[in-house]
């Protein structure tokens, strides 16, 4: 498309219109693209769920309810914005758009066909994580311009959480930057379709990818933001109207974005796998960006909430460990020079090995007890003297 | 291992995927009920009723509401017959001490109206519902059945003549 | 920095996780709970109070509503302390359909108990869903028996009200044959689930001494150790004549009760086979007036209800009405214990253990 606007227009137009242009349409078509996905995440996410929980979902509102997110959008945009009179004025109003933000920028360095990239830069790797820990600041923003208790205790737990499992997610990646030594998203796409996808080469860094993105995102089972403040909803309490639809959008966005990141980096890009060319590479990319949303749905639907210092636990004491062993196994299997499936097989073995070795020693399970022993222990208890 | 027991967690949860929804689609299914199901439009039949106000006296709440006046030949005249079905709370006991079965549940739940008073139904209409509830009515053979169908039902099944045609 | 003093939280009645109107005063320093208070009364309707005014027999509607989420068992021991005191016989077939209905009961009950206690960790309701599914069965059979799903008004003083349906054999069974197949599934899902472990193992921990201590019943009792069930203890209803075994955990935290609840379904299914191959044919009710005066004196019928030891205690004057008629009711005496069950755990048990204890307001305010 670049080529096609730059033929058009190299010899008529100085250069920087010609990249303003090209810019300014790679932004509406993404915008447009963004906007699109959030309303069919939010219709898959409640059939889905509704599936999963063997009842039907929404399927009134337009055919199978397809027009169901555009009604709760008008329903949130026509609610009264109502906004407390002692809160902090400029910062309560700059949160919800400067949630948008990150969430949507990250969007701007993904490939999304052979060539196909808004911001086609080097450090594309770097820039989504440091996007993705911009994203911190405006939750805590939300939460102590409230002036509520409750909010504010909500956006601390929530901000207590979100950094600690930064550190697993962007280490998690280290593993891929070895293997493919650069942080350019366009080759390490090209490299996984020569490769072998990194779903297969990373298994244990896709894993802890997943549940430090989970975390990150305000999913159950760590949906310690939204869910757990059992008093009130956590930072976005005291937001209503149009404000709660841009929280409620990024969250969506968010999440879309964490699986685009995840679909380039760990399931090959726009790759189709051999001879399954026919199909466009954009429509693979989106077609696997909405299969991990459906895993993020599954996870929800299945898992209860964990509480927060199990959270946190779970993040310093498992994952980063576990990220760090990671690393030191790829870099010795590139320093020794071995092919793909070595690096899959090897790989696959000792991360079920590293993470069973890993539980003995934080010993996070609990009662490790043998089910068929358990209750045989229950139905045999001598009666005690209270009872016969 | 740490992560089994979610694994297995989740394929229980995706196997469910396959199985068919239980929500019953409203408006166009409805549900369907049992024939002794206990609902609130009462069917009263004026020919098997004396007047004896059993009814009124085993209901708990008080709701059935019972004016009448003797007639020459001994018998009781109904002026009034009421039943509160706001205060109700379909426990069933008028229709179960009923001696002569001239009271019937009936088979709504979905009465509703803008008015309390509106909820008191009048000897008039009550008992213009068609369909009646099996509830502790033997003669329907555990069926609902139709409240036109009463007395034939009745007097097939036991062989009784009506109470009208009975000595007083 | 400034420290937070230890500041007061009110789950209030009105909230997601407190079954019913439950109100919960907590003092919290930061995360963990110092102290807790209950505030009861907001399902207050002065049942009691009003059981006075009716006959024996319009009592039993009235304790349907008590602990509605089992309403068979209500009646049940509402119809057994009139019988006591009254002294009316009960035919065999209505002693098996009593007990019939009562196995019954406690599996809808347990299946809804079970169902809300992993709605209030966090599991969006798929596993409450999958229970639910199952305890709607045992209601459309409920439905067919006595014409009502949730307030049956089929237990009466003398036996029950009407007999079985000819459908009731082949439905009961094909549910009986189904459902443990569901439970199995149940068990492979949250049996193991390290997240379920970790918000549920050694989470509001009931010592023994203490359980027995606070007359505490039911599968919170039996969750923490002492094997106590009315109906191995104090046989009514021919129990005696079944053979089940009664599930009893060892350490007192939320999973034994969980644990203790899911085997105590388990076993009911094996007592229902049993009754259901044991039915005699005959009367289901004996001949009972509508309107009796049993002798002056005093009555305590008590039964196994899904969540302890539901008792009756009527006193009669000699009238149609009882002087007094109180129901222990077992949530309620649970909830004493929920003090030392919460204390120096985190904000976010509270919702598990009160979930865990299974309390249903209806009978904690009557």
């Amino acid at each position: 498309m670049q080529e096609l606007i730059l033929s058009m227009l190299v010899g008529r137009a100085p250069d920087w219109v010609v990249v303003f242009v090209t810019s300014l349409l790679g932004v509406v078509a993404i915008f447009t693209f963004v906007i699109f996905s959030n309303l069919a995440a939010v219709w898959i996410e409640r059939r889905l769920l509704g599936r999963f929980q063997i009842r039907s979902g929404p399927n009134r509102t337009g055919p199978e309810g397809l027009l169901q997110p555009l009604a709760d959008a008008l329903k949130v945009v026509g609610k009264e914005a109502i906004m407390p009179f002692a809160v902090d004025k400029w910062v309560y109003l700059a949160a919800p758009a400067a949630v948008f933000a990150p969430a949507i920028l990250s969007f701007a360095v993904i490939p999304y066909a052979p060539g196909l990239t808004l911001l086609n830069i080097d450090v594309g790797i770097l820039f989504l994580g440091a996007v993705g820990s911009v994203g911190v600041v405006p939750i805590f923003m939300a939460g102590w311009s409230s002036n509520n208790k409750y909010s504010l205790l909500g956006a601390m737990r929530a901000i207590a959480v979100t950094v600690s499992y930064e550190i697993p997610l962007i280490l998690s990646l280290i593993g891929i930057l070895v293997l493919g030594a650069t942080l350019h998203l366009e080759t390490l796409v090209e490299y996984q379709i020569e490769h072998g996808w990194f779903l297969f080469l990373q298994p244990l860094a896709f894993i802890i990818f997943f549940i430090a993105g989970s975390a990150e995102l305000n999913r159950t089972p760590t949906d310690i933001m939204e869910g757990e403040s059992e008093l009130t909803a956590g930072f976005h309490t005291e937001y209503s109207g149009f404000k709660f639809t841009l929280f409620y959008l990024a969250e969506y966005t968010h999440v879309l974005a964490f699986s685009a990141v995840i679909v380039t980096l760990f399931m090959g890009g726009w790759g189709s796998g051999p001879g399954l060319d026919l199909i466009p590479p954009a429509l693979w990319f989106a077609a696997k960006m909405y299969l991990i949303f459906c895993v993020f749905v599954w996870t929800r639907a299945t898992l209860p909430r964990m509480r927060i210092d199990q959270l946190m636990g779970f993040a310093w004491k498992f994952l980063i460990p576990l990220t760090l062993m990671n690393i030191l196994i790829t870099a010795i299997e590139v320093y020794v020079g071995l092919a793909s499936i070595p690096i899959f097989l090897i790989n696959t073995v000792l991360a079920a090995v590293l993470v069973v070795l890993w539980t003995r020693v934080v010993s996070v399970r609990g009662v490790a007890v043998n089910r068929s022993e358990y209750v045989a222990r229950m139905m045999s208890q001598p009666t005690g003297q209270a009872g016969r | 291992m740490y992560g089994l027991g979610i694994a297995k967690g989740m394929l229980v949860v995706l196997k469910h995927i396959f199985r068919k929804p239980i929500t019953q689609q409203y408006p166009e299914e409805h549900v369907v009920l049992a024939p002794r199901f206990r609902g609130y439009d009462f069917a009263w039949v004026e020919s098997r009723c004396t007047g004896c106000a059993t009814c009124a006296k085993a209901c708990p709440q008080g709701c059935i509401d019972i004016v009448t006046h003797p007639k020459e030949d001994g018998r009781y005249a109904i002026d009034k017959f009421d039943i509160d079905t706001g205060l109700c709370m379909i426990c069933g006991l008028c229709v179960e001490v009923c001696p002569y079965d001239a009271l019937f549940m009936g088979r709504g739940f979905d009465l509703s109206s803008y008015n309390r008073w509106d909820l008191v139904v009048h000897k008039d209409d009550i008992g213009n519902r068609p369909q009646l509830s099996a509830y502790f009515r033997p003669p329907f053979g555990g069926q609902s059945a139709n409240r036109e169908d009463v007395d034939g039902l009745y007097q097939a099944s036991t062989g009784q003549p009506k109470p009208e045609e009975a000595k007083p | 920095m400034v420290q937070p003093s230890p500041f007061v939280v009110n789950m209030g009645p009105q909230h997601p996780s407190t079954h019913g109107v439950l109100r919960l005063r907590l003092v919290l320093d930061g995360e963990s709970v110092l102290d807790i208070e209950a505030v009861l009364g907001y399902l207050h309707s002065s049942k009691e109070k009003l059981q006075e005014t009716h006959t024996y027999l319009q009592t039993i509607p009235v304790t349907d509503r008590m602990d509605y989420l089992s309403s068979m068992t209500n009646n049940l021991g509402c119809a057994l302390a009139i019988e006591k005191l009254a002294g009316i016989p009960v035919p065999d077939r209505a002693t098996y359909i009593r007990v019939i209905m009562s196995e019954l009961q406690r599996i809808a009950s347990h299946c809804a108990a079970l169902g809300f206690f992993f709605n209030d960790m966090g599991a969006w309701h798929s596993p409450l869903m999958y229970f639910l599914q199952q305890r709607e069965k045992v209601l459309d059979i409920f439905e067919m028996v006595c014409g009502a799903r949730l307030t049956y008004n089929y237990i009466r003083p003398g036996g029950v009200s009407q007999d079985l349906p000819p459908e009731f054999y082949p439905v009961v069974t094909k549910f009986l044959d189904e459902l443990p197949r569901t439970l199995d599934e149940m068990e492979q899902y949250l049996w193991d689930n390290e997240i379920v472990r970790s918000r549920t193992v050694n989470i509001g921990v009931l010592p023994r001494e203490l359980a027995i201590n606070s007359s505490v019943t039911g599968p919170v009792l039996r969750g923490s150790g002492v094997k106590w069930d009315i109906r191995k203890a104090d046989p009514y209803c021919f129990f005696d004549r079944f053979d089940f075994n009664v599930p009893v955990g060892e350490k007192g935290d939320c999973f034994d009760r969980f644990m203790v609840r899911l085997y105590e379904l388990r076993e009911s299914i094996k007592i229902l086979r049993q009754a259901m191959e044991q039915l005699p044919p005959g009367p289901w009710r004996s001949e009972v007036p509508v309107i009796f005066r049993p002798q002056a004196g005093d009555a305590y019928g008590h039964i196994e209800s899904p969540r302890g030891e539901l008792g009756y205690y009527l006193v009669s004057d000699g009238s149609v009405s009882p002087w007094r008629f109180h129901v222990r009711a077992p949530s309620f005496i649970n909830l004493t214990a929920l003090r030392e069950m919460v204390i120096g755990h985190k904000l976010a048990d509270v919702a598990v253990i009160v979930g865990s204890l299974d309390v249903v307001m209806g009978e904690v305010d009557r």
